[in-house]
């Protein structure tokens, strides 16, 4: 669909909007633990319905405090990437001692994704921003219309549905960092069974106050010896 | 012996009765009739691990945005060893189990024995599908038979699926987040009416379409235990420990009708034997 921007007085060149996604992942997951943040999100991005992408690395630090992890559209979270760059560098820049922590990165996003909303042009992201600065750990998320808030536990995409309701379940304050790995590889299994759109190689970031470790990616181990799904039509032969 | 030539008149409904002439001559031949009171019996073998199908569902029934009932029942009676839970249209679920029953009932006399799952699901699948959709009625279907526990899904347009757990309706990712991440074989009946119990209040609360309390229905060879209200975690909020007390006016309105007399009518009409027939 091509509109008229209202600021070309005269000149009628169109500008494109976002309509729809084309390469897109889908859900990541972070949970506020003991010593700081852990996010977890798998490697893949589809086109439409294929899976094109496999190594995907959909969660980055930013800066010396934050990670960021996105789902939706790859290219526009990599605009944001590079507006976070270059943030951090003039912050950098200013070599005053003090460095951006998660909580102004979180608004920087906000006001980015809802200006971006207000022109019907958004950038299609829902994002997940953690870190640790002077012992204050934050977790905070970002949708691509501005929605913004802080919790102990957040999730996107399918991860809302099937996350949630066991984080809301299984989350307590003073996770330890093996708890806190077996609590996202338990939300990350259920989601590779029950979403289309997820691959089996998942990373897993952790930030604390020493800095920023994103792990190497792997795969989780899957169970489909179940006894009803040996002989389904066991009794009714003809039925599936 | 010739048999005349009998005009073939297609059924219009009702009882069929073709069959009686049949039974009439296999009776003369010598044949037992069967009775509706004879049933297989089975011994359960005490070295079994419990061996059933557990269904559970939520109480509330929506109007759009609004709760209609509260307290409503979702885990329908198909047979008495078989129950079948609903989610969709309330109308569509209610209709659609009820004739099935009745189908499997009739068919109980018929037989002589104790109704299948895959007959059940036969029944549904078929009706669903003949109505492409339209009936909105997702249904999960479960129980004991001669051939063993059986757990099945159906969805509205006719399609079916076998599985060791299912979850339908607007609560069935939450429900199912629970299933898949806690769910493994060898539960005993306990660990399962608790599995499905945390199941469904996953559904209650992070669903909005769920709500009130937690129905069970444990199905094992032999017998079933329907537990209605099984658990109840949204109670009422504020309840007056004073108890509450209604003032005299409401008590004086309450007697009046109480003590209202019934005066019957004369009797006026009177029947007149062999009259005219009326024209058609």
């Amino acid at each position: 669909m091509k509109l008229l921007d209202s600021t070309d007085s005269g000149n009628s060149s169109s500008i494109e909007r976002t309509q729809y996604p084309y390469v897109t992942g889908t859900s990541v997951i972070g949970i506020k633990y003991k010593d700081g943040i852990l996010m977890a999100a798998d490697m893949g991005a589809s086109y439409g319905s294929t899976l094109r992408y496999k190594s995907v690395e959909r969660v980055k630090p930013v800066g010396k405090h934050s990670l960021i992890g996105a789902s939706g559209e790859i290219s526009d979270f990599q605009e944001i990437l590079r507006s976070l760059d270059e943030l951090i560098l003039y912050d950098n820049m200013w070599d005053d001692g003090n460095s951006l922590g998660p909580k102004e990165v979180h608004n920087y996003l906000t006001r980015m994704m809802y200006n971006r909303r207000n022109k019907f042009d958004p950038l299609w992201n829902s994002l997940v921003l953690g870190g640790v600065k002077n012992g204050q750990k934050y977790l905070g998320m970002v949708s691509m219309i501005g929605v913004h808030f802080e919790d102990n536990h957040v999730a996107t995409g399918f991860g809302n549905h099937l996350a949630r309701p066991i984080l809301r379940d299984e989350w307590h304050e003073n996770l330890t960092f093996e708890d806190g790995v077996k609590l996202l590889e338990k939300c990350m299994r259920v989601l590779l069974y029950r979403d289309r759109s997820a691959v089996n190689k998942l990373q897993i970031a952790k930030i604390t106050e020493e800095g920023v470790t994103v792990s190497q990616p792997y795969a989780l181990k899957t169970f489909w010896n179940f006894n009803a799904f040996q002989n389904p039509t066991a009794g009714a032969e003809g039925s599936w | 012996m010739s048999k005349g030539e009998v005009d073939y008149v297609p059924a219009r409904g009702g009882f069929s009765f073709d069959l009686c002439r049949r039974n009439e001559m296999l009776l003369n031949k010598g044949l037992k009739p069967s009775t509706g009171n004879e049933f297989n019996f089975w011994k359960i073998p005490s070295y079994c691990t419990w061996d059933g199908v557990i269904l559970g569902a939520d109480t509330r029934a929506t109007e759009g945005p609004i709760v209609a009932d509260k307290n409503c029942e979702k885990i329908h009676y198909m047979a008495p060893n078989i129950y079948c839970c609903g989610a969709g249209t309330a109308a569509d679920t209610e209709a659609v189990t009820d004739t099935i029953s009745s189908q499997l009932k009739l068919h109980r006399y018929h037989t002589a024995r104790e109704s299948r799952v895959v007959t059940a699901l036969t029944l549904l699948k078929s009706h669903l599908f003949r109505y492409q959709g339209h009936v909105s009625a997702a249904l999960v279907l479960g129980g004991v038979d001669v051939t063993g526990p059986h757990l099945h899904t159906i969805y509205p347009h006719g399609s079916t699926d076998s599985l060791p757990f299912a979850t339908m309706g607007s609560g069935s990712l939450a429900a199912m987040a629970v299933f898949e991440s806690k769910y493994h074989e060898g539960l005993s009946r306990d660990e399962g009416v608790k599995l499905v119990c945390e199941a469904i209040c996953s559904g209650i609360f992070n669903d909005l379409g769920s709500g009130s309390n937690v129905d069970i229905c444990v199905i094992t060879k032999g017998q079933k235990e329907y537990l209605r209200n099984h658990l109840l975690p949204n109670p009422r909020t504020y309840i007056s420990s004073k108890g509450y007390s209604f003032t005299k006016k409401t008590a004086v309105v309450v007697a009046e009708v109480l003590l209202t007399k019934i005066t019957p009518l004369k009797q006026l009409v009177e029947v007149i034997e062999g009259g005219e027939a009326m024209e058609e």
